[in-house]
């Protein structure tokens, strides 16, 4: 069996590399031009926002409404490191530093909301982003509502590539160790899962810390790469955004978070034109996705190379787990 | 010291109208738990129904605040019927992402339809609510305006009709079963159904009222203008404790009044921070609100 997973880890790197060398010779071939480049900033940077917070919504179950809130601190972070020490040393600094502000803010806030319970939750982490985006708005390092101009660009393809991928592959891996195990468990049944001696608090808050890290690398990148950054970028709508994402995918679902991800990049593209009716679409997709398929495109499911999956299914099913 | 009057009066002329918007989240979330999103913007369209009255209709005030109470009730009614009544039984996280869809719904085919720029609403027409609501009164350094006073008399007049309504009728009565054991009120012959729609008209006609006199009092309106002050109606509704009409009322003032003196303090940009900073400080330390009590955790 560990043959097997080590094939299966095999293929996967291999179409990674390969999805690297063909995007990186569409780059230099000028056939993924300036503007199709940044549509794929902003959908690799919604990978990673859907990705980390399904870690919280999706598999702990979580209802947070305040994503936009951990990036906005990564994207200011990075924004005010990189522009004082404006090296590639300085940005990984940046995005590093940014990452863990965001954590510890998730921290500090998390443990005593995460005691409150589902729309409880959603509230107080709306009522949080909403006090981050007005401290923003007000200090003067932050250069209030104007925001911060200028700030120097490092982010290019190849550290997408590398922060995306490690994202994905770091959640991934947290989802498959017993910590993970015990997030989805909460998910499930939080009374069940307190009664078999988890400490639901406890991972409630690390999923929570660990979705606001990576949501400040997204933040991070967003400000590395577009320049310019205001606190009404992170208003609630951005959380709304990065919440259809997760929706739509399937909450539970990686896969699913990074497929709609794509998916709803290419349909804004199109419809740039019409930012209201890219609204009403969006509302819309989430009343009837909740309606008649609150699973979302993928439920709980993953793509995968499926015939590995079904051979590594069948062996976990004569281990006895369901 | 009139300084600190005049912002009471400010403080309460506000305050009416969260009070008004937290009534109808504290009684739909006291009747099916949930927060329903969309319910600051049926206070949105009951401001645009009072303003095509007023301007298109050519209709008096009162009767302007009659027409958007009953399109805001069957609005609410409608809305319970197709997005939430098909997630009677859904996880409540499901439903909430459909209250915030319909939310935004409403937010954005408003916007379609009226574009995004603000309104400022007419002036006050008719001979007799001119004059009524033009004038104001001055007591030393202290101004109060008719509409000041118009607000708190409106807000008085339908809390204590709510309150006639969930005390003394049938229909009152049911509510409060079934916000108290749902499924033991359908076992005593109560049609579940027809009580929650009941409410969520109930609550969506004080929300409507509310979006007329906050036209006549800040005179301008726009298609998101639901989104901060529903938030903080919200806020009210908790603080008061959820789903206890009273607690909404004072929960609503409080917070009308906290914004106004901070607002009055010189940090204006801040008021919006201070509410929702109260918030957590309440969900920390009494989540279940300042007139709620204590519930435990059945399995």
């Amino acid at each position: 069996m560990k043959n097997l997973f080590q094939i299966h880890g095999m293929k996967r790197l291999i179409a990674l590399v390969l999805t690297f060398a063909i995007v990186q010779l569409l780059i230099s071939a000028n056939i993924i031009n300036d503007y199709l480049q940044a549509t794929m900033v902003t959908m690799f940077v919604n990978i990673i926002l859907a990705v980390s917070l399904n870690l919280i919504t999706g598999f702990t179950g979580q209802f947070s409404l305040g994503h936009a809130g951990f990036m906005s601190i990564g994207a200011y972070t990075c924004a005010l490191i990189t522009l004082r020490l404006s090296t590639t040393f300085g940005f990984v600094l940046g995005v590093f530093s940014g990452a863990a502000a965001a954590a510890l803010i998730g921290f500090l806030v998390g443990l005593p909301t995460l005691r409150l319970r589902g729309d409880y939750l959603a509230i107080a982490t709306l009522g949080m982003s909403e006090i981050i985006r007005i401290t923003f708005l007000n200090l003067k390092i932050t250069n209030g509502a104007a925001g911060l101009n200028g700030i120097p660009q490092f982010v290019n393809w190849i550290w997408l590539f590398i922060f995306t991928v490690g994202t994905i592959w770091m959640i991934s891996n947290f989802l498959k160790s017993s910590h993970g195990r015990a997030c989805i468990s909460i998910r499930e049944d939080e009374i069940a899962a307190e009664a078999m001696g988890i400490n639901t608090t406890k991972y409630k808050v690390m999923a929570f810390v660990i979705g606001a890290f990576f949501a400040g690398i997204a933040g991070a990148l967003y400000a590395s790469y577009f320049y310019f950054l205001k606190p009404d970028l992170f208003g609630f709508l951005k959380s709304i955004d990065i919440l259809v994402i997760v929706v739509l995918g399937g909450m539970g679902s990686i896969s699913g978070s990074i497929l709609a991800a794509i998916l709803l990049a290419l349909i804004s593209t199109y419809l740039q034109a019409f930012p209201e009716i890219r609204m009403i679409l969006y509302s819309l997709m989430l009343i009837i996705i909740m309606i008649f398929r609150p699973q979302g495109l993928m439920g709980s499911k993953e793509v995968s190379f499926t015939i590995f999956r079904k051979i590594g299914k069948g062996f976990n099913f004569k281990k006895g787990r369901v | 010291m009139d300084q600190f009057l005049q912002q009471i009066i400010n403080g309460v002329s506000l305050g009416s109208i969260y009070a008004l918007i937290a009534l109808g989240y504290t009684m739909v979330y006291g009747i099916i738990n949930l927060i329903n999103f969309a319910h600051c913007d049926v206070y949105m369209v009951g401001a645009y129904v009072g303003y095509f009255c007023m301007t298109v209709l050519h209709i008096g005030v009162f009767w302007s605040l009659l027409i958007a109470m009953l399109i805001c009730a069957a609005l609410g009614v409608a809305i319970e019927k197709i997005a939430y009544k098909p997630l009677r039984n859904a996880p409540r996280i499901t439903v909430l992402i459909t209250a915030i869809g319909v939310s935004l719904l409403l937010e954005y085919g408003m916007m379609f339809f009226v574009k995004a720029n603000p309104r400022s609403y007419p002036p006050i027409t008719g001979p007799l609510e001119s004059k009524i609501i033009g004038s104001q009164f001055t007591f030393g350094n202290i101004t109060i305006s008719m509409q000041q006073v118009l607000i708190l008399v409106i807000t008085i007049i339908l809390s204590v009709a709510l309150q006639l309504v969930i005390k003394k009728t049938k229909i009152g009565k049911a509510m409060r079963a079934v916000s108290l054991d749902r499924d033991a009120a359908e076992l005593m012959g109560i049609n579940v159904n027809t009580t929650i729609s009941f409410t969520f008209g109930l609550g969506s006609a004080l929300a409507g009222a509310a979006g007329v006199l906050v036209g006549i009092y800040y005179n301008s309106i726009n298609p998101l203008m639901g989104v901060l002050p529903g938030l903080k109606a919200f806020v009210a509704a908790v603080f008061g404790g959820i789903g206890i009409i009273p607690g909404a009322l004072i929960g609503g003032y409080f917070i009308g009044a906290v914004e106004v003196f901070v607002s009055g303090a010189g940090f204006s940009m801040y008021r919006d921070g201070v509410v929702f900073a109260i918030l957590i400080l309440i969900l920390i330390i009494k989540p279940s609100g300042l007139l709620g009590k204590n519930t435990r955790e059945k399995v």
